[in-house]
């Protein structure tokens, strides 16, 4: 059974009284331990998909399932618990908490996970030694480098193990060498089981993937 | 690492914006301490000046006869079943459970005396260190050179009042004399005075008795100006009434005392007396010290309520500017009532700082102002818990209840178009 359904979903959004559509009938299967890339031009719902795919945007028609749970049935603070569950984003940009520490950050997720208090620490403890970043823990984000950061959404994202990691062009504020890190990183967390579904500009990042695929105009190509 | 250490972290980081919501309602509380401090001190004051001014509790002798009047109270005359008050009396009224509250105790003993053996008088025996205290606003009229020739004895020129110590413009304040006053002594009442021609200096004859007339007291306009005012013991001894008391006159602090209750303290240790609270006084020296109150409450509410509007106005921004935050922890997981939680904890802590800090600038400011608006009192602002606790819970409950709309904005943030934020 797959993990992750799409059945025709489509998103319009209004824009001066009419109905903007921004995905069309979108039908989508990503299979547990899968590793998907989405590409396509500016505008071509890449980000709305991702929205919708993270719980975080009803979708206009269709229906989501993530093991067998018809997402947007959920009320809205179930569906934060869905977020919180099944989802680790890896947002653009890090988006880290510029005035927690680097193991604030990565124990966020798990400040709202009851019966946790006691393991917080090594949770987060081991999630930064996965990602290489154990002897950086009490720094705070504007004490590291770009890579450094990713690592820590990367590892903010794992924390809580959630099966599927949704990543917002992780590298996009990398250079070259330092992306190339980070996808290897994603590459090996997904060799260890790890759903990863990842939005991307760059073919060459989308060669880490087991399969792309390509939006244009809100339909999924090809 | 629970939802506070994310508040509290947050207040660290934004460390000027977290003092200037502290700030904005310590102003607000500091003013209200000052002004409730310095309230309570003019309170203190003003109930402390107002005591002095006269009885406000009258103790006379429980009849079904009643034949003499004294300020408005009727007095016990001659009836056969009446139980006088005796001399005792005072020092069981000095063991009533609020006996801290009694400030002036005025024994009377009031007798129809036959002056000079011509004319008769009302004769009224008291303790002059108690009367003269009790009655402050007595004047010693100044002698009217003419007088001399009209009255008759001799004067002996004991009373100077070329002094302007104690003097208004009229004439010298009695209660200046009273440690100078020896039991031959007499003050007359303008009224009486003006009736037998009495004059300063000159003695009396009272039963045999010698007096002196030490000074004429200036027109009262109240039933004093009608009595002859000498020293108790000696008049219970000349009026063969040793001990006997016909009223005794009562000046409580009933600022911080309901003085109804002082009446039935009273009525239980003389069983024998009828003890009324004289409601007037009363009731002016409360209206007084309300009047004060109504006016630091109003002014108050108006600094709680800028107070409370900067915290709003800040919060609000705070919210505004941490949108992206707010996408992130509700994107990660994180309920409503998470955020909620984050916002208003840290309306907590700020309530809480600024409780402390508004506590003790409110009693410093206080301290420096009172000398301005009390000087020469001595009257000092003591650290108070209950207002300290007090302080605190109005900070703590102005800064939640500012901060609930902005906690609820931020929690209805949608997370995706906060995320767009980013």
């Amino acid at each position: 059974m797959s993990l992750i359904k799409l059945n025709a979903v489509s998103k319009y959004y209004e824009s001066a009284g009419e109905n903007v559509p921004a995905l069309k009938d979108v039908d989508l299967k990503v299979e547990a331990g899968g590793f998907v890339a989405i590409m396509g031009p500016s505008g071509s719902g890449k980000s709305t998909l991702l929205n919708i795919l993270g719980g975080l945007s009803h979708p206009s028609a269709g229906e989501f399932i993530v093991d067998g749970i018809s997402i947007y049935g959920l009320k809205s603070e179930k569906l934060a618990d869905f977020r919180r569950e099944y989802i680790g984003f890896v947002f653009q940009a890090f988006q880290l908490i510029p005035y927690l520490t680097v193991m604030e950050n990565v124990m966020l997720p798990l400040t709202i996970i009851r019966g946790l208090n006691g393991r917080q620490k090594e949770l987060a403890a081991q999630v930064l030694d996965k990602v290489g970043l154990a002897s950086k823990a009490r720094r705070l984000p504007n004490q590291l480098s770009g890579g450094e950061q990713e690592r820590v959404a990367i590892a903010r994202a794992l924390v809580n193990n959630p099966p599927i990691i949704l990543a917002d062009e992780p590298t996009g504020n990398l250079d070259s060498n330092t992306g190339n890190e980070i996808m290897a990183l994603l590459e090996k967390l997904n060799a260890d089981g790890q759903t990863i579904i990842m939005v991307t500009h760059n073919p060459e990042n989308a060669a880490f993937a087991r399969g792309t695929i390509y939006l244009k105009d809100g339909r999924i190509q090809g | 690492m629970r939802l506070h250490n994310i508040s509290l972290n947050n207040l660290r980081r934004r460390g000027g914006k977290t003092a200037f919501l502290i700030i904005g309602l310590l102003i607000g509380i500091s003013t209200v301490v000052t002004l409730i401090a310095l309230t309570r001190a003019m309170e203190a004051d003003i109930g402390k000046k107002l005591d002095e001014l006269g009885a406000n509790i009258l103790i006379v002798p429980r009849s079904r006869d009643l034949a003499l009047n004294y300020g408005g109270m009727q007095l016990s005359g001659v009836a056969l079943d009446m139980r006088p008050l005796h001399q005792g009396d005072l020092a069981r009224i000095a063991t009533i459970k609020n006996s801290e509250n009694l400030s002036i105790v005025a024994p009377k003993l009031i007798a129809v005396a036959r002056i000079n053996k011509k004319e008769d008088a009302l004769l009224a025996g008291v303790l002059f260190s108690e009367e003269l205290r009790l009655k402050k606003w007595w004047k010693i009229a100044p002698a009217v050179p003419e007088m001399k020739t009209m009255t008759h004895g001799e004067g002996d020129g004991a009373m100077s009042h070329s002094s302007s110590e104690g003097n208004d413009g009229g004439g010298k304040r009695a209660y200046l004399i009273r440690d100078a006053l020896t039991e031959t002594d007499l003050l007359a009442g303008a009224a009486v005075a003006q009736h037998l021609r009495l004059r300063e200096g000159q003695e009396l004859d009272i039963r045999g008795q010698k007096f002196r007339v030490r000074g004429i007291l200036e027109e009262t306009g109240s039933q004093d100006d009608t009595l002859i005012f000498a020293d108790l013991n000696r008049v219970q001894k000349v009026m063969g009434k040793p001990g006997e008391l016909s009223l005794i006159e009562v000046a409580a602090f009933c600022n911080t005392c309901p003085i109804e209750d002082m009446v039935k303290q009273i009525s239980a240790v003389l069983p024998g007396a009828k003890v009324t609270a004289v409601k007037q006084a009363v009731e002016s020296r409360l209206e007084t010290v309300r009047h004060f109150k109504r006016f630091s409450l109003g002014i108050s509410a108006v600094v709680l309520l800028i107070g409370s509007l900067i915290v709003f106005t800040t919060m609000m921004a705070s919210v505004n500017e941490r949108t992206r935050e707010i996408g992130i922890f509700r994107a990660i997981g994180f309920r409503k009532v998470h955020v909620v939680r984050i916002i208003l904890l840290e309306a907590l802590v700020v309530g809480f700082l600024a409780g402390v800090f508004g506590y003790l600038a409110g009693v410093g400011m206080s301290r420096l102002t009172l000398p301005v608006f009390l000087p020469g009192q001595g009257i000092a602002v003591r650290w108070d818990a209950g207002m300290a606790l007090g302080a605190i819970a109005i900070s703590i409950t102005l800064g939640l209840l500012a901060s609930i709309y902005p906690a609820l904005r931020a929690a209805r943030l949608d997370p995706a178009e906060s995320l767009r934020a980013i």
